[in-house]
């Protein structure tokens, strides 16, 4: 039954959202294709690389295995909804700048609202717990060490 | 896009059994973190899926008037781990179901998928194992209680007919009343990956006596389906707790344990780590009930 569509209405970086999707599609799929929301990457596809990273209520999820269909009346918030009225960065993204936490660029969306989420709880964390938390997203090119040295200034700053 | 030829939602359990009568051919899906890989990988490309993810009466953990704990099977990993009764009385739940993936995993994965997908590496098998949980299982015909022991009937196989579905994992009082227990997971990475072996140890402990009073021990992926190392807790139960105790664990789980060579590991492997992880996580458990793990 191709093409059999469902409406979903949510909330994406603060904003009223209506959209009929597709049973067959994913978050993903939803955040890119229909709302334009380019940071949220395509990287493995099963949950396992963390590119995907979206935050839902409060919480982390791959938006790759979550169908767009469970999205009715939940608040959804990609890295576009962290910008800043002028175009400002958050202090993480600014921090991850500092840090050379970043190279590619490619699993960055998704470590940051990984980190975003750990530092909104105002915890102050070990760096093992921070590892922890970090562990859903992977990156290929610079490694974990100046991603968790970012989160760990931020969390003492706070 | 995922290969799914239709969804249905079900908002209730009743809903649920009602879709399943009129949609024999579809597969139940809760978090999906295993559903939709499946799908992914072609293995059940087409399906009809009947989504149980909002059934509010099957998330959530709480206690009867029998101080049972009860959690509903769509409940996520974490939000077991975070659970205020889960933390005072069952924390070795907790804590295991928190080495699942990683966080973002264990924020859609629901402990009901995990026991359903009959996987031996799952990571709450082991701990639910060692508690004695029953599952509440609602079909059709009603409603029946299962333990989780003959639950598991082979690798991907359990004890669930068509029509039906699992709502609920009892822990039955007596089972976590006065016991601690640790699970150790071994695996190769600390995140995103499946267990090598996994042993859950939950026990009772006399402190006046230094007695081991009762012990429980599970593993996972030492057999076809999670295993409960019957022999050995009969042989520890009464026990003084000491070197000794923690010697004969290691030794006699290697004599009960039937681990498989695979690419993970070899059996030769497995054995040697089994002895080691029952002796460590016992001595964890004895450490959580306030005894010194020596004993003295």
């Amino acid at each position: 039954m191709n093409g059999n569509k469902q409406l979903v209405t949510c909330i994406v970086n603060g904003e009223q959202v209506a959209e009929y999707v597709d049973v067959r599609e994913s978050l993903l799929d939803m955040l890119r294709n229909r709302l334009g929301l380019t940071s949220v990457k395509k990287g493995c596809e099963v949950g396992e690389c963390g590119a995907c990273t979206v935050i839902i209520d409060g919480e982390t999820i791959d938006s790759c295995i979550y169908l767009a269909v469970w999205a009715s009346g939940k608040n959804i918030r990609t890295l576009e909804g962290l910008l800043g009225p002028d175009g400002e960065l958050t202090r993480i993204q600014e921090t991850f700048v500092e840090e050379g936490a970043i190279q590619c660029g490619f699993c960055t969306p998704g470590f940051v609202m990984a980190a975003t989420v750990l530092l909104e709880r105002g915890e102050k964390l070990s760096r093992e717990a921070i590892k922890k938390h970090m562990s859903g997203n992977l990156c290929r090119c610079t490694g974990y060490h100046n991603i968790a040295n970012a989160v760990e200034k931020v969390m003492k700053e706070q | 896009m995922y290969d799914i030829s239709n969804y249905y939602k079900a908002a209730t359990v009743e809903d649920a059994i009602t879709l399943m009568k009129e949609h024999p051919e579809a597969k139940i899906i809760a978090g999906g973190s295993d559903v939709l890989i499946r799908i992914r990988e072609g293995k059940m490309a087409g399906s009809e899926l009947i989504g149980i993810r909002d059934i509010q009466e099957m998330n959530g953990v709480y206690m009867n008037e029998n101080e049972d704990i009860l959690i509903g099977a769509v409940t996520p990993f974490s939000h077991i781990t975070s659970n205020d009764l889960i933390k005072k009385h069952i924390n070795v739940l907790g804590r295991a179901v928190d080495q699942v993936g990683g966080p973002q995993v264990r924020n859609i994965g629901t402990i009901g998928g995990n026991i359903c997908n009959g996987a031996v590496s799952a990571d709450s098998a082991p701990t639910s194992f060692s508690l004695d949980a029953k599952l509440k299982i609602v079909g059709a015909q009603g409603e029946r209680i299962v333990p989780i022991t003959e639950f598991y009937l082979g690798p991907g196989r359990v004890e669930l007919k068509p029509g039906e579905l699992l709502t609920h994992i009892i822990i039955p009082r007596e089972n976590y009343q006065g016991y601690t227990g640790h699970y150790i997971k071994y695996s190769m990475r600390n995140a995103m990956d499946i267990a090598t072996l996994g042993c859950s140890v939950v026990c009772k402990v006399d402190r006046a006596g230094n007695l081991l009073e009762d012990v429980r021990i599970t593993f996972g992926v030492a057999a076809p389906t999670p295993l409960r190392c019957y022999q050995t807790e009969s042989m520890l139960k009464g026990k003084p707790i000491n070197g000794d105790l923690y010697h004969l664990m290691e030794t006699s789980v290697r004599e009960e344990i039937n681990p498989r060579d695979s690419w993970r590991a070899s059996k030769a492997f497995r054995l040697q780590i089994g002895g080691e992880i029952a002796k460590r996580a016992l001595m964890k458990a004895v450490e959580f009930a306030g005894c010194s793990k020596n004993g003295d």
